[in-house]
């Protein structure tokens, strides 16, 4: 049926409506993310969707895939546990930016650092939007926030910067109005071996652009279009977000590591030799 | 089920309880460990280190007990048998995840070698001090089982039963050592594989459309399917209805956590282990797990020389506790002594279960040293007077 939309059969439909706001823009990376699942042409019995607390959080319950809805902050050692036992599944996680960068933030540096082959899905609407919009890592000065009521101050996190110095093989970043770009750089992510990450950054027009005086959803798509910069292999220093500054968009990072279990085999087989049988053992 | 011989370390050894613990979990299955070290458990991940590799496990060091106690839960839904280990400040980083094994029905393992606490505490000297944590550490209403080991030979056969027990009832199993038991060194025999009962996971027989992931069945407990197996199924911590969907609302949470209650409380006759000694005719009973109970032993040697009538009852599963029985009991004996190595935890059931029908006496000990059997002696000979 040619009206049927292409991702339905990616979604649970029993679960909508979904609890988004209108305008939010978590359900468009949904889209570009089932859009990248179809074109990458992975097996979906074998892939796995994890995420953590918050709106970016309730993602894994709509996707009609294995999908682990786990506890704040933790998806990703959750997800490394899964991937680890099993390694034949493609594991996602897919979270925002309070859960996977403030409460979530030492597991996201020790997994990049470990090379554990996850990808890492990041939409950044630049505050805590469940809970009520309130301060986070990546909450630029002088945004107004509900726990910083006189204008965010605190220094922020750019995310490629803090993937790429941790050690992730592949570093995008995107907005929700690149939705190409976006789908295809899920796709490359969803592919590529190791510890992959991509930010996306998108609106809050509930908590964050209404809070700020920045108009609707359309405007901050607007914003997007106007104030975004491609950078492929753009040195992620250069990637800092201030207040409705230019973001720096693409592709930063894109090489090749041996994975948490490559080098898991490798180091024991060195040291045990010929007895050593690689894991995970098939029988 | 016979346990698979490529884990099973079959033989007569001299292990300290940490070791026979690693051993134990190995026999029992296990095949996935996160951990994160910790005095005075981390023997217990060293061996894993070790041994894993070696029999098609895995065992990784997180960065902290948060990111080992949800590692382990990834790798059951993975299909793994796991477990983490920890001790008194670990334990308490871990409770979320107590609760999120409980309220997602995780079968897994939690390790616990009790030191002195609170807060760093005695990190190199014994403890019984987390066991109301064990049970009541994570928020809400659940119910979890928990087993204490006097012995490395018990470190080796609680731990099988306690990965038996979070399979039959799909519970986090606390397994409640101290340090004392963790690095007391003694005979540990390992039957052969073929002599040791496991048992399976319970997946589904159902096809992914008719298979709902928490719909109770044997037991009051759902079957199980894993990632992979083309079930697309949702697993949430949020309160959620039969086909593990979020639902935020008072009759689910109540059905929900009346089941997560009922499914161990209903049924804490066919879990809960005790052993009992001259426990018919006699004056007084001596209530004890763990390492103290061992200690306790001695006391009663002395007291019965001294004529009095005193029996044992030891606690091999702790959570459930044997509620029936202190009731029973307590309408017999003049008094019960509860000696711990805390200021009164396992103390206080016996307590409500006696209600008031025999005396109830508590000999505390703040950790650091076992108790002074004199001290065990003397409350004894105090209640039997």
């Amino acid at each position: 049926m040619s009206s049927l939309n292409p991702v339905i059969p990616l979604l649970r439909e029993d679960r909508m409506p979904h609890i988004w706001c209108p305008g939010c823009g978590i359900g468009t990376t949904v889209n570009c993310f089932a859009r990248a699942l179809t074109d990458s042409g992975l097996d979906l019995k074998k892939t796995a969707i994890v995420s953590g607390i918050g709106c970016t959080g309730r993602v894994a319950g709509y996707m009609k895939l294995d999908s682990f809805h786990t506890t704040h902050g933790r998806a990703i050692p959750f997800a490394t546990g899964l991937k680890l036992a099993n390694p034949d599944l493609k594991v996602i996680v897919y979270s925002g930016d309070g859960d996977l960068m403030a409460i979530g933030g030492n597991h996201f540096i020790h997994a990049a650092r470990r090379n554990i082959d996850l990808t890492i899905i990041c939409v950044n609407n630049l505050t805590y939007a469940m809970t009520g919009g309130q301060v986070g890592p990546t909450t630029p000065e002088p945004a107004l926030v509900t726990t910083a009521p006189y204008g965010a101050f605190e220094h922020t996190f750019s995310l490629p910067f803090l993937a790429d110095s941790c050690g992730a093989v592949y570093v995008a970043r995107w907005t929700a109005y690149h939705v190409r770009q976006t789908a295809v750089a899920m796709k490359e992510a969803l592919l590529k071996k190791g510890f992959s990450f991509i930010e996306i950054l998108a609106p809050c027009p509930t908590q964050y652009q209404r809070r700020n005086k920045l108009g609707d959803s359309l405007a901050t798509m607007q914003y997007y279009r106007e104030k975004s910069v491609v950078k492929n292999g753009a040195d992620t220093r250069s990637t800092g977000i201030e207040f409705q500054s230019e973001i720096v968009c693409g592709k930063f990072v894109d090489r090749e590591r041996p994975t948490w279990l490559d080098a898991y085999n490798n180091r024991h087989a060195t040291a045990i030799g010929a007895s050593y049988r690689p894991y995970p053992w098939r029988d | 089920m016979r346990s698979d011989p490529v884990g099973v370390l079959t033989g007569r050894h001299y292990l300290d309880g940490n070791h026979a613990c690693c051993e134990g979990a190995l026999a029992a299955g296990c095949r996935f460990a996160a951990g994160y070290p910790i005095t005075p458990s981390t023997e217990i991940v060293e061996r894993m280190a070790k041994r894993f590799p070696g029999v098609g496990g895995l065992f990784i060091q997180m960065e902290d007990e948060i990111a080992a106690s949800i590692c382990l839960q990834g790798a059951v839904w993975a299909g793994k048998k796991a477990l983490t280990v920890t001790s008194g400040p670990g334990l308490s980083l871990m409770m979320e995840h107590v609760g999120y094994a409980a309220i997602t029905e995780t079968p897994c393992v939690f390790v616990d070698v009790q030191r002195g606490g609170p807060s760093t505490g005695l990190p190199t000297l014994p403890g019984q001090a987390d066991m109301m944590q064990a049970r009541w550490g994570s928020h809400g209403d659940y119910e979890i089982i928990a087993l204490s080991p006097s012995s490395p030979q018990e470190c080796f056969d609680l731990t099988i039963d306690a990965f038996n027990l979070s399979e039959t009832y799909r519970v986090p199993v606390m397994f409640m050592m101290d340090e004392c038991v963790g690095h007391m060194t003694e005979r540990v025999d390992i039957p052969p594989a073929d002599e040791i009962q496991i048992v399976p996971r319970r997946y589904t027989a159902k096809p992914p459309d008719q298979y709902q992931p928490y719909a109770p069945g044997e037991n009051m407990v759902p079957d199980m399917v894993k990632a992979g197996d083309d079930y697309r199924f949702h697993v949430t911590g949020l309160t959620h209805d039969e086909r593990g969907y979020p639902a935020i609302d008072a009759p689910t949470q109540d059905r929900m956590v009346r089941r997560l209650v009922d499914k161990v409380r209903k049924q804490a006759d066919r879990i809960v282990r005790i052993e009992e000694d001259q426990v018919d005719g006699a004056d007084v009973v001596v209530v004890a797990y763990g390492i103290t109970y061992r200690v306790a032993l001695r006391a009663i040697a002395m007291a019965r020389q001294k004529g009095v009538r005193v029996g044992s009852l030891r606690l091999l599963v702790c959570w459930p506790f044997p509620e029936q029985r202190i009731r029973e009991l307590s309408g017999r004996v003049r008094a019960i002594v509860v000696p711990e190595m805390n200021l009164g935890q396992m103390y206080y059931e016996v307590e409500r279960c006696a209600a008031g029908r025999s005396r109830t006496v508590l000999v505390p000990h703040a950790g650091g040293t076992v108790h002074d059997p004199g001290v065990i002696l003397e409350a004894i000979m105090e209640a039997a007077r």
